[in-house]
C-alpha cells in the first residue's frame, strides 16, 4: 500500500474528500480498477467507453505524463505518486 | 452570460470560479443569452463606446461594469502593403497587439475579464501559469487594481519577461521545469488554495476576453470578416475564440454571413497541433518543447482538440517553421511594417509566408495575421543575429570615409 494518488479537486465528491489515496495496483491500469472498486463511479470519469484515459484527463506518475511513459500500462512502484490532473489553458 | 456548459457532454453549472466537468473533465465554456443580445447590440451602440475592448461588453463574461482594465484592447489593424508584396498576396492586414495596454500582448484582453469576473467574485489574490505574456499582464492588472498576485513561470525565460513581471510588485515564483510542468503544478495549487487562477479555475471567463481580438478585427475592416486568418497557437485557445468571435457576429446579424479560413500557426520545435493537422488526425500526441518561440511552448496544448476541429471546420491549414525562420519572420515584420514582434509573432508571418507559398491562401486573396505580443520582451532570441552599431569617432571625415566605403562595397 504505499503507491499514493493525488485526487484533483472535481473528483472529491467521490472519494469522501479525500485528498490523497494510497493503492497497491502494479500499472496504473490496476490503479484505476482499484479506486474503482473503492470508490465506485470513479473510473468512467477517468475513462471513455473504449478504455482510453479521456481526453481531458492528464495522468502523471512522479512528475512524468504516461503518456510519455507506457500510458495504462505504465508500471508503479512503491513510493511513486501519481497526479490526475484536467487539461488547462494556455498562457 | 446565462451557465457555464460542458464543451464534451452539455451538463450545465453555475457561473463560480470552476473549469472542468466533474463527470469527464471536459473545459467549461460560458453560455450567453444570444437572443436577448441581438436585440440590444447593434452596430451604432459600439460605435458610440470608448475605444477600447469593452465596447463589446455584451459579449464578454462579467455580470457589472469592467473594474479591472478599462483601456485595453482596441489594437491598430495595419494594411501591410509592403510585407504583402514580399510575400506575395494582394491584401494583408497586421492585428498589431504588440501595443495592447498595458502589458503589450493579447493576454491584456483575456486579464482584463478574468481580474474583472473575480473582483465581481469576492476574490483577493490573483493568479497564472504563465509562459511570460500572462504572468506579465497579471502582474501589471493586479498591481492597478489592488490585487494581490502570485505568478508562476518556467524558470528559464527570456529576463525581459521576468522583470516585466517583477517590477509590478507579484510574487514571481520559477518552476525549473518547462511549462508543461508548471501548469501541472499550478492546478495542484489552485485545488489546495483558494485563489482565483486565471487560467485554471476562472479559464471559462478568461478564454472569452480573446474573442474581441476578433471582433476588433470585423469592425476594423467594416464589418466583414476576412477570408483568412492565421493564428498562433501555444494552447489553441486564441484560434478557437477567433473562430467563435466571427461566428456570433454573423449570429447577431453584425457582419453578412461569408466564407472563413482560420490557420493555426507553431514552432516546429513544438508543434504538437500543426503536426496533427498536417497529419490529418483530430487528436495530437504531446511533445517536449524546445524553440525559442518560449510563449508557445507548451507541449499539452489544452485545446488541442478544438483547434484542430476550427482547421478542419473552416479548411484552414497548420504549418511549422523553425528557430532561423521564425527570427527571419521577426526581421521582415519589421523591416517592412515598423513592427517589431516577439517570437511569436516571427512564428505567424514564417507560417504565413509558407501558406501563401504553398497556395494554402491563395495569392489573389486577402489575409489577416494576429500578431500577439511585443518583440521588446524576447531581445534574447535575437542576441547575436543582428550584427552591431558600425562605430566611429564623432568626425564628419570618419563619417564620410564610412559612407564612401558602403558606396564601393555596393
Amino acid at each position: 500500500m504505499a503507491k499514493k494518488i493525488r485526487i484533483p479537486t472535481p473528483l472529491r465528491k467521490l472519494t469522501n474528500n479525500e485528498e490523497v489515496v494510497e493503492v497497491d495496483g502494479a500499472t496504473i491500469g490496476d490503479a484505476i480498477t482499484e479506486l474503482q472498486s473503492r470508490f465506485p463511479g470513479i473510473k468512467e470519469r477517468l475513462v471513455d467507453e473504449k478504455g482510453e484515459v479521456r481526453r481531458f484527463v492528464n495522468v502523471y506518475v512522479n512528475e512524468e505524463d504516461i503518456r510519455f511513459l507506457q500510458n495504462q500500462a505504465t508500471p508503479l512502484k512503491d513510493g511513486d505518486e501519481v497526479s490526475i490532473i484536467p487539461a488547462i489553458a494556455g498562457g | 452570460m446565462r451557465a457555464l456548459k460542458c464543451r464534451e457532454c452539455g451538463r450545465e453549472y453555475p457561473l463560480t470560479a470552476n473549469h472542468v466537468c466533474e463527470f469527464d473533465f471536459g473545459p467549461l465554456e460560458v453560455v450567453y443569452d444570444y437572443e436577448r443580445i441581438k436585440h440590444s447590440l447593434t452596430r451604432e451602440m459600439i460605435q458610440s463606446r470608448p475605444k477600447a475592448m469593452w465596447r463589446y461588453r455584451e459579449l464578454l463574461p462579467i455580470v457589472g461594469e469592467p473594474t479591472v482594465g478599462k483601456q485595453v484592447g482596441f489594437t491598430p489593424l495595419v494594411k501591410a502593403e509592403r510585407l504583402a508584396k514580399r510575400l506575395g498576396i494582394r491584401e494583408l492586414w497586421i492585428k498589431n497587439d504588440t501595443v495592447n495596454y498595458p502589458s503589450l500582448s493579447f493576454k491584456d484582453r483575456v486579464v482584463s475579464v478574468a481580474l474583472s469576473r473575480a473582483k465581481e467574485l469576492g476574490f483577493d489574490t490573483v493568479a497564472c501559469a504563465s509562459t511570460g505574456n500572462l504572468a506579465n499582464s497579471v502582474a501589471a492588472n493586479a498591481a492597478s487594481a489592488g490585487l494581490r498576485a502570485y505568478v508562476f513561470i518556467p524558470s528559464d525565460l527570456e529576463q525581459g519577461k521576468i522583470m516585466n513581471s517583477l517590477i509590478y510588485g507579484a510574487n514571481v515564483i520559477g518552476i525549473k521545469g518547462h511549462y508543461d510542468e508548471v501548469n501541472r503544478l499550478c492546478a495542484e495549487i489552485a485545488g489546495k488554495f483558494g485563489w482565483a487562477f486565471v487560467n485554471v479555475n476562472m479559464r471559462p471567463y478568461y478564454a472569452e476576453g480573446s474573442k474581441s481580438m476578433g471582433y476588433e478585427i470585423m469592425e476594423q475592416l467594416d464589418w466583414q470578416v476576412p477570408k483568412h486568418t492565421v493564428v498562433c497557437m501555444a494552447s489553441g485557445s486564441l484560434l478557437t475564440k477567433i473562430q467563435k468571435s466571427y461566428q456570433e457576429f454573423t449570429k447577431l446579424g453584425l457582419v453578412d454571413e461569408t466564407e472563413f479560413l482560420i490557420h493555426g500557426a507553431q514552432a516546429t520545435g513544438c508543434s504538437p497541433i500543426s503536426t496533427a493537422q498536417k497529419a490529418g488526425l483530430d487528436f495530437f500526441k504531446p511533445v517536449k518543447p524546445n524553440t525559442i518561440a518560449k510563449s508557445l511552448a507548451i507541449g499539452t496544448p489544452a485545446d488541442g482538440f478544438y483547434a484542430l476541429k476550427v482547421m478542419k471546420e473552416t479548411g484552414g491549414s497548420a504549418e511549422d517553421v523553425s528557430d532561423d525562420e521564425i527570427r527571419d519572420g521577426i526581421r521582415l515584420l519589421a523591416e517592412c511594417e515598423g513592427i517589431f514582434a516577439e517570437t511569436a509573432g516571427g512564428v505567424t508571418v514564417g507560417v504565413a509566408k509558407k501558406l501563401i507559398a504553398s497556395g494554402k491562401i491563395p495569392a489573389n486573396d486577402s489575409a489577416v495575421l494576429c500578431i500577439t505580443g511585443n518583440g521588446l520582451k524576447t531581445l534574447d532570441a535575437l542576441n547575436g543575429t543582428l550584427g552591431h552599431p558600425r562605430e566611429i569617432k564623432p568626425s564628419l571625415r570618419e563619417f564620410e570615409a564610412l559612407v564612401a566605403n558602403e558606396v564601393k562595397a555596393n
